[in-house]
């Protein structure tokens, strides 16, 4: 009873999402930015052709990180702007009214819609990370030691804010749920990069700086595990000192402890959110 | 009877009110059973004790003025606002149960629909999630009913808020309810709509589903309702049948020569009251046969000359009124 609620809410988000233009605007976005970096990409090879392999690689790799960071922003952008509207905007306009006196429970309502997003954002990250990497082959023949591992980590990213959104929009107007989950989607980025440069200086409570942050929203955090799954293995010794502070570099791998949080915190934050939708009145 | 009671004294946070009814005399399982509801936002008390019935099949208006809590009591029914003490039944079981409001239909005050469904798709969404199976022909016909059946494929974005109010009312009919909830339903329609709501009301009422009806217009109110309960700030000023609410009876004279012994026999007919050569004396609500005829003779007979003779009924528009001023405590019923 409840899951066919939930799933029929879900393929109601999805239908929104097709209808509203949304996914037109957001394709727009993504086609204009894929365009660009094929062109940037066969420029590259063009200009740069006396590139040594090893210099190719870390040219790739940085451009890489850096477009799918663009993919990511639109990722996020696009589903913190959709999971605002798709519950306090519902709330404001009076639809939810009519949807919630029915026999169905709120939670499931949100889950329901929660389980739309994350359908929504990954097949996103998914068809437009697939269609930038062929770009990266045909043009650098690059391809990323672990593609699924890093479009599925770029996925968990976006489900992170996504339900950020979600909690926020339980509480705020629409448009200022979408505000506040992409400028803590940014505060926590530059607040990594703030932790990278710390790491390479060796100073300790700088470096925590981005520790904390990721810990709080793990969606720097994720941004980093993608990159590294994106980026070509063998880069950390060729670059040596001075790695961890480029924002379009990573490290080191995920822990499994982190991707435990990370869950962890999706899990909280989804059930956060439940018990203040549950409380509101509407 | 035990279910409720049951549940009563399950909640801790019930508050029970001295409004509270003897919950063993109710009716085994009324359509709505409301007891001690109250809410407060922030230091705005909208709705302090309110507790009424719907029967099976009734039809009862719920009428005041704008801010009496009228719709926060309606959304408290259907589990929209979380009321601060109280408990409702619907269809005899706890509100707080989500399944009582299977058998509910909703019309809400501030109407509107996904814009970007159409509106034989909304129909269809909404049966879905009532958990009941509606055929395609029937859900077309309740479009039919409410005069969409040439726009069940347009979207809803397109619509006018008239054709909107008009969706709305298809939507709370489509799942075969048991109750109907209609907060305003004829705001935003022109004359022919609002009697065609009214039809449907009384096709509603012939077929024996309930009906809560929030409407400002009274004479709506009055055709179609079996009963009113009237709220004023928050708290019922008054319920009752039409009957009871309407019974007194008046009757408007206009004479000439009235001397102090012929004012003595208007008053023994009733209180009354006088504007030049106006009187209009209040009848009891089922007044005798001969109390007219007797009166109008024995007035004649004191040398009084009779001009006109006018028995009238109160309107439920001037008994509101008359209840409204006088306040809310000193009405109840």
């Amino acid at each position: 009873m409840t899951a066919r609620i939930v799933f029929t809410v879900a393929a109601l988000t999805l239908q929104e999402a097709a209808r509203r233009r949304v996914l037109r605007s957001l394709a727009v976005l993504t086609i204009t930015l894929l365009a660009l970096s094929a062109w940037g990409f066969s420029r590259l090879d063009a200009e740069f052709g006396g590139l040594t392999t090893g210099e190719a690689k870390v040219a790739a790799s940085t451009v890489l990180n850096l477009v799918m960071f663009g993919l990511s922003l639109i990722a996020a952008l696009g589903t913190a702007f959709l999971a605002g509207p798709t519950l306090a905007g519902e709330v404001e306009s009076g639809t939810a009214l009519a949807i919630l006196a029915r026999p169905i429970r709120r939670s499931a309502v949100l889950l329901g819609k929660w389980l739309g997003l994350v359908a929504f954002g990954s097949g996103f990250v998914a068809l437009a990370g697939l269609a930038q990497f062929l770009i990266v082959r045909t043009t650098l023949g690059y391809w990323p030691p672990q593609p699924a591992i890093g479009l599925a980590l770029l996925a968990a990213q976006t489900i992170v804010l996504l339900t950020l959104g979600l909690l926020l929009s339980t509480a705020i107007s629409p448009m200022a749920s979408g505000i506040v989950a992409v400028g803590l989607f940014g505060a926590t980025w530059i607040a990594g990069v703030i932790g990278g440069v710390g790491q390479a200086l060796a100073n300790d409570s700088v470096a925590r700086v981005g520790t904390i942050s990721q810990m709080l929203l793990p969606t720097d955090g994720l941004w980093r595990g993608a990159m590294h799954a994106f980026q070509d293995q063998t880069l950390f010794t060729q670059v040596g000192p001075g790695f961890g502070a480029s924002p379009f570099l990573s490290q080191a791998p995920l822990t499994t402890a982190y991707l435990g949080w990370a869950g962890l915190w999706v899990v909280l934050v989804l059930v956060l959110a439940g018990l203040a939708f549950q409380r509101r009145d509407l | 009877m035990t279910g409720p009671t049951a549940r009563l004294g399950a909640s801790a946070s019930l508050d029970v009110g001295a409004e509270e009814q003897p919950i063993a005399d109710l009716p085994p399982s009324s359509a709505v059973w409301c007891s001690g509801l109250r809410k407060r936002y922030r230091r705005q008390t909208a709705v302090d004790g309110v507790s009424f019935t719907v029967g099976r099949g009734e039809v009862v208006g719920l009428l005041g003025p704008n801010g009496a809590g009228k719709t926060t009591v309606i959304k408290i029914l259907l589990g929209l606002v979380r009321p601060d003490a109280g408990e409702v039944l619907l269809l005899g079981r706890s509100a707080r149960d989500p399944q009582a409001r299977a058998g509910v239909g909703y019309l809400p005050e501030l109407f509107r629909y996904q814009p970007w469904l159409s509106a034989a798709e909304v129909l269809a969404l909404h049966v879905r999630l009532a958990g009941v199976t509606v055929p395609a022909a029937e859900r077309r016909a309740c479009l039919a009913l409410v005069g969409l059946a040439d726009r069940a494929g347009d979207r809803v974005g397109g619509f006018s808020k008239g054709m909107q109010q008009r969706l709305g009312l298809a939507v709370a009919l489509v799942a075969r309810p048991d109750l109907v909830i209609l907060d305003e339903p004829t705001s935003a329609l022109d004359p022919l709509g609002r009697a065609d709501v009214r039809d449907l009301l009384l096709s509603l009422k012939a077929r024996q589903v309930a009906v809560l009806l929030n409407s400002h217009l009274i004479g709506e109110v009055e055709r179609v309702c079996d009963r009113v309960v009237i709220l004023d700030k928050g708290r019922v000023a008054a319920s009752g049948t039409l009957a009871e609410l309407l019974g007194r009876r008046e009757l408007r004279l206009r004479l000439d020569g009235v001397d102090s012994a012929a004012e003595e026999r208007l008053a023994a007919a009733g209180a009354f009251t006088r504007d030049r050569d106006s009187f209009v004396v209040a009848l009891p609500a089922d007044p005798d046969a001969t109390t007219v005829p007797d009166l109008v003779a024995d007035l004649v007979g004191l040398g009084v000359r009779v001009h006109a003779v006018e028995p009238a009924r109160i309107s439920l528009e001037e008994r509101l009124l008359d209840i409204l001023r006088a306040g809310p405590t000193e009405e109840r019923r």
